[in-house]
């Protein structure tokens, strides 16, 4: 590995860091949102810093090809975040169709209470 | 407020609620509503307005309906959860729902409420006897697959479980108004599977079924198969849920 190599590793790890945390700064980004991002990011510094971990690993889980073992990382926590979105996304939809339903009830209880004072008056 | 009784003459229809879902009907609405307010003098019409583009709540509203307008397309059960809301809310103790396109005989609706009397959810089949329809291919197995798996669930033979024209009693209402599903084909398989597991009962009844007032239904085979997958998911997914419970009356009031 170069020097350049090692540098790009550490760099866009602590790019993504870097983003992630300024965005939960300007509350862009909710905590729960962004512990799969933080653990992704951390992990890759980690393995950019010292890449001997890597390899480490690689033997522990019996993954030949090291690389390899980054690409499946990647792709399970991706897979993770995705989940987690669909989930939310589910969540959004119901509190939506709950609140048009509120709406349209409320609309006609204040169209009928309307009438009912015109009625009166 | 104004409520199922506000000092007329009693008839038999008071305290039932006829739900209507309307999506951008407004060439049949207005006649089916004069049409079941005209058969059954004093009972109380609803049409909530799923989000339609047309004059669906104003041909309504004319015709002398109550009208609920959701501010966008929900789907049937999104709808019909607005109506079991608004009946429990405002004391009807039954909901009816027909649909808007004038397809149910109002002249069915007798025969629901009466079966009202010892069942928690009556169904108006289709395929009972009367009325002339008949449906084959893709979409009959579907159907056939639906009745028996449900048939079973619910303790009693159930022949149209995707029928659109049904009754809800009190019992029914409650647990409608918390946990009916708003999915595709949720409202009329997945709502059968709730009130079975929260130990309601169900029943049907034969009723007449006309040809649709506008539109045509779909023949495509294509359509019909992904239909057939579409309620074997429903269904599937729906029996994986865990059980919902019969809300207490206290609880809801």
């Amino acid at each position: 590995m170069t020097i350049a190599t090692y540098l790009l590793g550490v760099f866009s790890a602590l790019l993504t860091l870097g983003v992630v945390i300024e965005m939960l700064r300007r509350r862009r980004l909710r905590e729960r949102h962004a512990v799969w991002w933080l653990l992704a990011g951390t992990l890759a510094l980690l393995v950019g810093l010292f890449p001997d971990i890597l390899g480490w690993a690689a033997s522990l889980v019996g993954v030949a090809v090291p690389t390899n073992l980054i690409f499946f990382v990647s792709m399970a926590v991706l897979f993770l975040v995705s989940i987690q979105h669909s989930a939310e996304l589910t969540d959004l939809e119901t509190k939506t169709r709950v609140l048009a339903e509120t709406a349209a009830l409320q609309q006609l209880r204040i169209e009928e209470l309307e009438k009912s004072i015109r009625k009166e008056s | 407020m104004a409520g199922a009784y506000d000092g007329r003459m009693p008839s038999p229809f008071d305290g039932t609620l006829i739900v209507m879902p309307a999506f951008n009907e407004e060439e049949a609405v207005g006649n089916v509503v004069r049409e079941v307010l005209g058969t059954f003098p004093g009972i109380h019409c609803l049409v909530v307005d799923d989000g339609s583009s047309d004059a669906t709540s104003a041909e309504a509203a004319q015709a002398g309906a109550i009208v609920a307008s959701l501010p966008f397309n929900l789907g049937v059960g999104g709808a019909m959860r607005v109506g079991f809301k608004y009946a429990l809310e405002h004391g009807y103790a039954n909901v009816i729902q027909i649909d808007s396109d004038g397809q149910h005989d109002p002249v069915g609706v007798p025969a629901l409420i009466e079966q009202l009397a010892t069942h928690d959810l009556v169904l108006g089949a289709r395929f009972a006897g009367e009325g002339e329809y008949s449906v084959r291919g893709p979409r009959r197995w579907a159907m056939l697959m639906l009745s028996g798996i449900l048939s079973r669930l619910a303790g009693t033979r159930l022949t149209d479980t995707t029928s659109g024209f049904r009754a809800s009693g009190p019992r029914a209402v409650r647990l409608f108004a918390a946990h009916y599903p708003a999915e595709y084909l949720g409202d009329t398989v997945e709502s059968l599977v709730i009130a079975s597991r929260a130990s309601l009962t169900v029943s049907q009844v034969a009723v007449a079924m006309r040809p649709r007032a506008g539109g045509r239904p779909s023949h495509n085979p294509f359509k019909a198969a992904i239909y057939l997958g579409r309620a074997v998911m429903a269904l599937f997914i729906a029996l994986l849920r865990p059980p919902v419970i019969l809300p207490s009356e206290a609880s809801t009031r």
